[in-house]
């Protein structure tokens, strides 16, 4: 059966005239009026990081007198799912709008696995004025709705959108319907559209849909100064950092702060193991200036996971119920709310600003100038041999008595060897890259349920302490806290019986040549 | 889903104008509806301005070869989706008796769509057939415009005599004055008479109006191209008996205002 949905644009020539239809050439078919025109209020939405554009999803919000409706659709512009926005729990959404702030339904279950912790936000709003037009066929039967939509862009000076038509088959009649529509294609001025409506919503507003990453998408050359390249990442870096800074400030969801976390660990990595292609005085100053933002932000990154983590905490409770760990919920979320504000003091001091415009002006100044010496292939090569041989020696004197210290030891250096895979990635193959990559993460995910379940014991119990000491647990939320403990320490016991069978993974004479061959490939 | 049927074993009684008003009319009140002809004369596809046309004939729908839902049509009104006529239906009966249970055939056709809709509207052909027998079984109401004559008086009595034979599921009857002249003393007097003590009769009558003529010119169900006549309104108020008649539920309701 053919198509469902065509869709056209007219030059802008064409929409100066009032963008109404023009009469198919085909004279079995005709255009006739339909219905007064509507106003539309429209606004899109994606995560921070576009997550609904990479899933090919689209979330838009139509608002005219009647009703306010959310809807999903998918790549063809098929419907996934729809909501009546404002109906759901009895109020109105917000925007930002987290997960768990929709209403129940199928809207919810749709977006919930691709967006996960992240907020949606308003991406683009606009206005469309949307007449309808049927058109007929020789019988004067109607076998397709057109619409025409004269769209703009809401508080932007831009470029005029192009009058869009849609072209919609009624039922039964789709083969008629895409005559009609090749009919109208062949009209000078009616050319196929090639963007959506939020493409075109985007555009106008000078937006790119996916701009955002967290990946370090830097290109380097093997030949560039080495001091360079690792200039232009620690620029990239920051720009990291500052996107994420607003979101960050304003809670808006937990990747905000997860993602310039990140962005400052890397940077810190980068200076510790490629710092020495840089100034000396310019590492000395700001590495101490990074572990300072990077300790800023811990304290409430540690209480996200927790919060993050804690659904999954009460399913697991045996013993205990989740309404006696409710009072663990309660003052977790109070210490948030108190880390939460010192890192918004720390983001907003003069410290900060002037860590942040010196740091730009000083990154510039080495860019224009670089050591010519050594080229960043031959660099990355050495780094990454020698990041991975300390891997690989710390790593083979671990067994099953070694404390945990030593496989947090291991943990960072695996860290290291990630971060210089990924600063450098842009001159490795990335099917190489992608493999090299592929069995350290999973030793690292391994170290890193290790280490991540010792830490939580640790605070679990420092928490508990803590929450005597405030007389706001009572005794049946400690115990429930002591099983959390209970299947931390579970969790730890096997990452710890894991470990052995991903490090010879990694370790295997495969797994090294992997990482060799990388290191080659960059020189 | 319900199923009403507009039925009448004489031709020219203004079956197709009924199925046509109603079903458009439970469209506007938000139903949503299937009208299907099975004339093959096709009336009401001509009205609706859709060819009579079935891939495959009446054979592939009564045998199940083609689904039904393949062969629907969207009308030009919303919530309104017709399953034209196609010249085969005039073997129907043939089809229909080499199925192996030709009596629930029509009803079995029906049942994957009843997610899909909320009334089916059967514009019946004049006749007293297999199909016909079929149409019965598959009905939860039978619309039958009468003109009043004796004879007409005598064919629903006969009809209700008929279905009162039936065993288990039976469809009501709710028969209506239809093409009534008010200047014919017998139409007057039956229709002054006859409703005492009949429960299958419906309050409300259609007269012999120009409006509902005038049908065939405009294309359309004279509910659509003339909403303010008087015929509309005697097809309203129809509409309101069948519907309480055929118990169905309230069509779903507007989409509730912008909440603050």
């Amino acid at each position: 059966m053919p198509n469902a949905l065509r869709e056209f644009v007219l030059v802008s020539d064409m929409s100066t005239r009032g963008g109404d239809i023009p009469q198919p050439g085909d004279p079995k078919f005709s255009i006739a009026a339909s219905g007064k025109p509507q106003n539309l209020r429209r606004a899109w939405f994606d995560t921070f990081d576009w997550r609904l554009f990479h899933a090919g999803l689209t979330l838009e919000l139509t608002a005219d007198r009647g009703t306010t409706e959310l809807r999903l659709t998918g790549r063809d512009g098929e419907l996934v799912a729809t909501e009546l926005a404002g109906s759901g729990q009895g109020r109105q959404l917000r925007w930002p709008c987290r997960i768990e702030e929709l209403p129940l339904g199928p809207l919810r279950e749709h977006l919930a696995p691709v967006v996960g912790v992240r907020a949606l936000l308003p991406v683009a709003e606009a206005t469309s004025v949307l007449t309808e037009r049927r058109g007929l066929n020789e019988d004067d039967k109607t076998i397709a709705m057109l619409t025409v939509d004269k769209m703009t862009v809401t508080g932007h000076r831009s470029a005029a959108i192009p009058v869009r038509i849609a072209v919609e088959p009624l039922r039964g009649y789709q083969a008629q319907a895409a005559k009609l529509a090749d009919s109208l294609a062949q009209i000078a001025g009616v050319l196929p559209a090639t963007a959506s409506s939020l493409e075109s919503a985007l555009s106008a507003a000078d937006k790119k849909p996916g701009d955002y990453t967290s990946k370090i998408n830097v290109e380097l050359a093997a030949e560039m100064p080495a001091a360079l390249a690792v200039t232009l990442v620690l620029e990239r870096l920051f720009d990291t950092v500052e996107a994420n800074l607003p979101g960050t400030l304003g809670d808006i969801d937990t990747e905000f702060l997860h993602d310039l976390r990140v962005a400052v660990r890397r940077t810190r990595s980068v200076l510790k193991l490629a710092g020495s292609v840089l100034p000396a005085d310019l590492v000395n100053r700001y590495r101490p200036e990074f572990k300072w933002l990077g300790d800023l932000t811990t304290p409430t990154r540690d209480l996200d996971v927790y919060l993050i983590g804690y659904p999954s905490m009460t399913r697991q409770l045996v013993a205990a119920t989740g309404q006696e760990l409710r009072p663990f919920q309660d003052y977790l979320r109070r210490q948030r709310a108190l880390s939460c504000r010192q890192l918004a003091r720390g983001l907003r001091s003069a410290k900060f600003s002037a860590l942040a415009s010196q740091w730009r002006h000083d990154l510039a100044k080495i860019a224009q100038e670089p050591a010519p010496r050594p080229a960043a292939g031959k660099f990355a090569a050495r780094r990454i041999a020698t990041a991975h041989q300390k891997v690989l020696r710390r790593g083979s004197v671990i067994d099953a008595n070694s404390p945990p210290q030593a496989l947090h030891e291991l943990r960072k250096r695996c860290k290291e060897l990630r971060y210089l895979l990924e600063v450098f990635a842009s001159l490795h193959d990335p099917a190489e890259q992608w493999r090299a990559v592929r069995e350290l993460k999973a030793l690292q995910d391994c170290l890193g349920e290790f280490q991540d379940t010792e830490v939580q014991r640790a605070e679990l119990r420092a928490f508990a302490t803590q929450m005597m000491a405030d007389r706001s647990a009572p005794a049946e939320t400690l115990l429930a806290m002591g099983e959390i403990a209970t299947t931390l320490a579970g969790r730890q016991q096997a990452a710890r019986r894991e470990f052995a069978g991903r490090f010879a993974e990694f370790a295997s004479p495969q797994g090294r040549a992997r990482i060799s061959a990388l290191a080659r490939g960059a020189a | 889903m319900k199923v009403i049927a507009s039925y009448n074993i004489k031709g020219g009684v203004g079956k197709t104008a009924a199925a046509v008003n109603l079903a458009y009319l439970a469209a506007s009140d938000g139903y949503r509806v299937l009208i299907w002809d099975l004339d093959p004369q096709s009336a009401a596809s001509f009205l609706f301005r859709v060819r009579p046309r079935v891939k495959g004939g009446g054979k592939a729908l009564i045998a199940g070869k083609r689904p039904v839902d393949e062969a629907i049509k969207a009308t030009d009104f919303d919530n309104l989706d017709l399953l034209p006529a196609d010249f085969t239906y005039r073997n129907l009966d043939l089809h229909l008796d080499n199925q192996r249970k030709p009596m629930t055939r029509l009803r079995n056709l029906l049942a994957p769509l009843r997610h899909e809709y909320d009334l089916v509207v059967l514009d019946c052909p004049p006749s007293i057939s297999l199909l016909s027998e079929s149409v019965l079984h598959a009905a939860d109401l039978l619309v039958v415009p009468l003109i009043p004559t004796t004879l007409s008086v005598r064919t629903l009595d006969q009809l209700t005599d008929f279905i009162d034979g039936f065993e288990g599921r039976r469809p009501k009857v709710l028969a209506f004055f239809s093409m009534i002249d008010r200047r014919k003393r017998l139409h007057r007097e039956i229709a002054a008479e006859l409703p005492a003590g009949r429960s299958d009769l419906a309050v409300t009558s259609i007269p012999a109006l120009s409006a509902i003529e005038r049908m065939s010119v405009q294309r359309a169900p004279v509910a659509a191209s003339a909403p303010r006549s008087q015929a509309t309104v005697y097809y309203r108020e129809l509409w309101h008996e069948v519907r309480a008649r055929v118990s169905l539920p309230a069509p779903p309701p507007p989409l509730p205002p912008d909440l603050p």
